[in-house]
């Protein structure tokens, strides 16, 4: 009976945790740096995007430099849908895609197949 | 102009026409094509613009040959500097494009000093490096300077050239496919040659081995351990990606299929493993059990469907491939009257290109000798071939049947037509289709949601469940988790959205995004452009009635030898419809245009008036037999002319816009698709009418100025509908734009190409049912699949959890839940591959 309390217990925290750190965790992002007038960011795509959070200036370009770093299918390609952008991404290859976000605010990109998801984080310049 | 001394910078000078220059001067001089000219007032305005600079001695632009010679001097303005005040008058500068690769690029500041070093190269007019390709993207003017040159230049900074890769990313992109396929499959047989004994053993009583190995005995426990090593391989290396794809994940916080088979897979493996070392651990001797089989059988099948899967997925985009493919290698250039073969990427703009039949063209161009039939099925989708003759646009990538030809460059590199087909279409396969959007949330909550339910289910079982409730409990955790398939989900869009408009492009139907497909088929009502898209654009001959003594051919012969000259729309109607019959035109004398009226002249000693009959009355001559002619020509939209012979009436002539020939079978198959059509026109009621009764239309919006056809659309969409719009000119961009589909029809304009959902290349109206066809056929297997998809998972996991075996005592296997997630992503992207087999329905005449 005992044993049963435990495992019940331990599942009921596994529970707790899961849903924390994939749903309500919330992620510190990363500024972009400015070079020559435009922030840039570089992001590795590899089983999901590092940095997935960049912090820019909204109304300012911003060039993010791709390079994805797996064979897998599921990311090759990267979509910007608010911006209606799309990329491919070949293996091994930098790819930038440009684009402004004239407002401030969160404009998600993704895979395809939506399973990778990155914010790009518009602040008030 | 006259010289002092004959030296021979003067005796250049002579040559070139240009006053012999101050000796401070540093002359240069340079030759430009220029693209884009058509009129000499372009030319002269091109001309003004140069001879304006400061700089610029002189500047002379031809027309004909579409160049201007520029004497300047070298230290004030630069070819760059020409350049740009060309383009600021509208028009282009025949440049060529080099990419080319640059090594050793390691700070910011290399790529201004690459580039300073490259703009200040004569010759070039433009140069951008990219560091994060690592490549630069030079425009400059083959005359003035070469690839080798740039080269040099590039070198002379510091910096080490390489060749970009030639291969398209495609390529590159299909043979990291191969490679990641040859690999799955050695990791599968792998699997599958360790994981069938393994399951063979796992069973000893059903081969036989019941008594060597009995439950509980030293025996069965080595044969166990064996198990576990030989297993090990397959987790460590046939899973690697399951756990690299697992973690990478976690880390983004995030959890995919790989994270619910690594679980799946290594709790198993984890399992079995402590049952064969700690078997004392267990409270009782049967919960010492073990699961290699799954860890082996699993992981081979899940292999195998992600090869499989593959190997279909790479299919779905043949339809680029095959753009990519048409693409012509080399051109057969005029240069200073030879010909030479050069590859396509160095033809200029305003280059004179020699096409032999059975040929593929290089690029888009206009013909300016000869005369052929070309083959342009690979980019409008018509099969038959287009005649083309002077003055007929050619369309790069098609092919030449019949006779050789030759052609200016108008369009290159990336600006040709078929660089923009393939632009438009990679960027709407990558595009998303509004139904993804519930997808897209789904997915995002799917992965830890099965990790849960897995969970749960383990601890009602363990809880409730009936004895052993450990092994049950291991059993149902691993088979939820290995039975979810996110894939099949995520995949079930983007798969058919891929297949979908390749397939548009094979059939000459750009379609700009997943969104305007999906649109595309809700529509219900379409609004149908008359000029251009239902008629022709341009009059033609109809009718022509005699009244009294001449034939039919002679007054015809007789009005068109008048209008002979003419640049009137209706007379080049009459000269090109007497050239149809085959009449010879004979010479006209003494012409007079009458102002509002029509034309006079004589023709074979004959005087002869055409014109309205305003005209008529003013000669007094009577048409009294005429009215009802006339009047039932105007009621069918066509414009009658009246024609008098030596002061009496001979007879009518009529021309009108007339209907493209498959408009009203087209319109029918609009119709039979359940669409109400509605034509819309700047003509008057009448004229509209007629045409509408004609091709089979029976809502008519006539009388509309240009500005005006948005806010019809609008008062359509207000009446509930989904509305399309076809058109073509540049006064419908704001109409196609409100529309909640625009389709702009033919090659069209650039600009109706933006405002548009979907371009129908060089379409007949047909083209606007099968585009609306097809958009059907693809979210029929979008709906498809996402159904699968969501019952598959609906249904799966539920059994998996064992929410059958209180009722049938059924409990699913984790090897069975392994086939069936392994299948289910296969089935997905084979059904979108069906979609392949989809071929537009002949419309029906």
């Amino acid at each position: 009976m005992i044993t049963k309390i435990i495992v019940d217990a331990v599942g009921l925290v596994l529970i707790v945790l899961i849903a924390w750190y994939f749903w309500f965790s919330r992620k510190k992002g990363e500024a972009a740096a400015v070079s020559g007038g435009v922030q840039e960011a570089y992001i590795i795509v590899k089983g999901g995007y590092t940095p997935d959070v960049i912090i820019v200036k909204a109304g300012k370009p911003v060039r993010l430099i791709f390079e994805r770093r797996e064979a897998s299918p599921c990311s090759e390609r990267v979509v910007f849908k608010d911006f209606n952008v799309s990329r491919l991404l070949p293996e091994g290859e930098k790819v930038a895609v440009e684009i402004t976000p004239e407002r401030p605010g969160e404009y998600e990109f993704a895979c395809q197949m939506g399973m990778f998801r990155g914010r790009l984080v518009a602040e008030a310049g | 102009m006259e010289y002092d001394e004959d030296d021979g910078e003067g005796i250049l000078m002579k040559v070139r026409g240009v006053e012999p220059v101050h000796e401070m001067v540093v002359p240069g001089s340079v030759r430009l094509s220029i693209a884009g000219m058509t009129c000499w007032r372009c030319a002269l305005r091109v001309e003004e613009a140069l001879n304006n600079m400061d700089g610029v001695e002189s500047a002379v632009v031809n027309l004909s040959s579409a160049e201007a010679f520029v004497t300047y001097d070298t230290r004030k303005v630069s070819v760059s500097e020409l350049a740009g005040a060309i383009r600021k008058e509208g028009f282009d500068v025949g440049t060529s494009c080099l990419t080319m690769g640059i090594k050793g690029m390691r700070c910011a500041s290399c790529v201004s000093k690459i580039e300073d070093a490259l703009n200040s190269t004569p010759g070039v007019v433009d140069a951008v490096v990219n560091p994060a390709s690592e490549s630069a993207r030079v425009e400059y003017l083959p005359g003035l300077v070469d690839a080798d040159t740039v080269e040099q230049a590039v070198v002379g900074a510091g910096y080490a050239v390489g060749r970009p890769s030639a291969e398209e990313p495609e390529d590159r992109e299909q043979a990291a496919r191969q490679r990641e396929h040859a690999t799955l499959m050695k990791k599968f047989w792998l699997s599958i040659i360790i994981g069938v004994p393994v399951m063979a053993l796992s069973y000893p009583d059903y081969i036989g081995l019941g008594e060597l190995l009995p439950r509980g005995s030293t025996a069965l426990r080595i044969v166990w351990g064996f198990m576990g090593l030989l297993t090990l391989p397959v987790l460590l290396w046939a899973g690697n990606q399951f756990f690299i794809g697992a973690w990478n994940a976690f880390r983004h916080r995030s959890a995919d299929m790989h994270t619910l088979i690594a679980i799946g897979i290594s709790s198993a493996w984890i399992y079995s493993t402590v049952a064969v070392l700690f078997p004392w651990i267990f409270p009782r001797a049967e919960l010492a059990d073990v699961f290699y089989d799954v860890t082996a059988i699993v992981t081979a099948l899940v292999v195998l469907g992600m090869a499989l899967e593959l190997r279909a997925r790479s299919r779905t985009n043949e339809a680029i491939k095959k753009l990519m493919s048409l693409q012509a290698r080399t051109a057969r250039v005029i240069r200073d009257g030879k010909e030479e073969d050069i590859p396509v990427e160095e033809v200029v703009v305003g280059d004179i290109i020699l096409v032999r039949p059975g040929e593929k063209v290089p690029v888009d161009g206009v013909v300016t000798e000869g005369s052929s039939a070309v083959d342009e099925s690979m980019v409008t989708g018509e099969s038959i071939p287009v005649e083309k003759s002077t003055g007929d646009e050619v369309i790069g990538a098609t092919i030449n049947k019949t006779g050789s030809f030759k052609f200016r460059a108008s369009k290159v590199g990336k600006d040709t037509m078929l660089s923009q087909i393939i632009r438009m279409v990679q960027d709407a396969q990558g595009s998303k289709a509004p139904i993804q959007r519930v997808v897209d949330r789904v997915a995002g909550y799917f992965v830890p949601t099965v990790i849960i339910i897995g969970i749960l289910a383990f601890m009602a079982w363990f809880t409730f469940g009936p004895e052993p409730q450990l092994i049950y409990a291991v059993v149902v955790f691993v088979s939820v988790l290995i039975i979810a398939c996110p894939c099949a989900l995520g995949l079930a869009t983007p798969t058919s959205l891929m297949v979908g408009v390749g397939k548009g492009a094979e059939n000459g139907i750009l379609i700009k995004s997943g969104d305007a497909l999906e649109t595309a088929h809700k529509l219900n009502a379409i609004v149908l452009d008359k000029t251009g898209t239902i008629t022709v654009g341009r009059p033609s001959l109809t009718d022509v009635v005699v009244s009294g003594g001449v034939t039919e051919n002679d007054l015809l012969l007789y009005a068109a030898s008048v209008e002979r000259g003419s640049e009137h729309p209706l007379g080049e109607a009459i000269v090109e419809g007497a050239r149809q019959r085959g009449l010879a035109l004979l010479k006209a004398d003494n012409f007079k245009a009458i102002p509002g009226h029509g034309v006079e002249a004589v023709v074979a000693g004959r005087r002869l008036l055409l014109g309205n009959i305003k005209l008529m009355r003013a000669e007094g001559i009577a048409t009294d037999g005429a009215k009802a002619g006339a009047e039932r020509l105007a009621d069918e939209g066509k414009t009658p002319m009246y024609v008098a012979i030596d002061g009496s009436f001979a007879g009518l002539i009529a021309v009108a816009d007339t209907v493209k020939e498959d408009s009203a079978s087209a319109i029918r198959a609009l119709k039979g698709l359940g669409l109400e059509v509605v034509m819309i026109t700047g003509d008057n009621e009448r004229t509209a009418q007629a045409i509408a009764r004609e091709v089979g239309i029976d809502r008519v919006m006539a009388e509309v100025v240009p500005e005006d056809k948005a806010h019809q659309v609008r008062l359509l969409q207000l009446e509930g509908k989904k509305v399309g719009m076809v058109g073509d000119g540049i006064n419908d961009a704001p109409a196609l734009a409100q529309a909640d589909v625009g389709m702009a029809i033919g090659t069209g304009t650039d600009v109706a190409m933006e405002a548009s959902d979907i371009t129908l290349v060089k379409g007949s109206l047909s083209k606007v049912a099968t585009a609306i066809e097809l958009s059907r056929a693809t979210m029929r297997n979008i709906k498809e699949n996402l159904f699968g998809a969501f019952v598959y998972n609906g249904l799966g996991i539920p059994v998996a959890a064992g929410l059958l075996y209180p009722f049938s005592g059924m409990l699913l296997s984790p090897i069975i839940a392994g086939a069936a997630m392994a299948f289910s992503s296969v089935t997905v992207v084979t059904n979108a591959n069906r979609l392949r087999m989809w071929k537009p329905r002949e419309v029906r005449g």
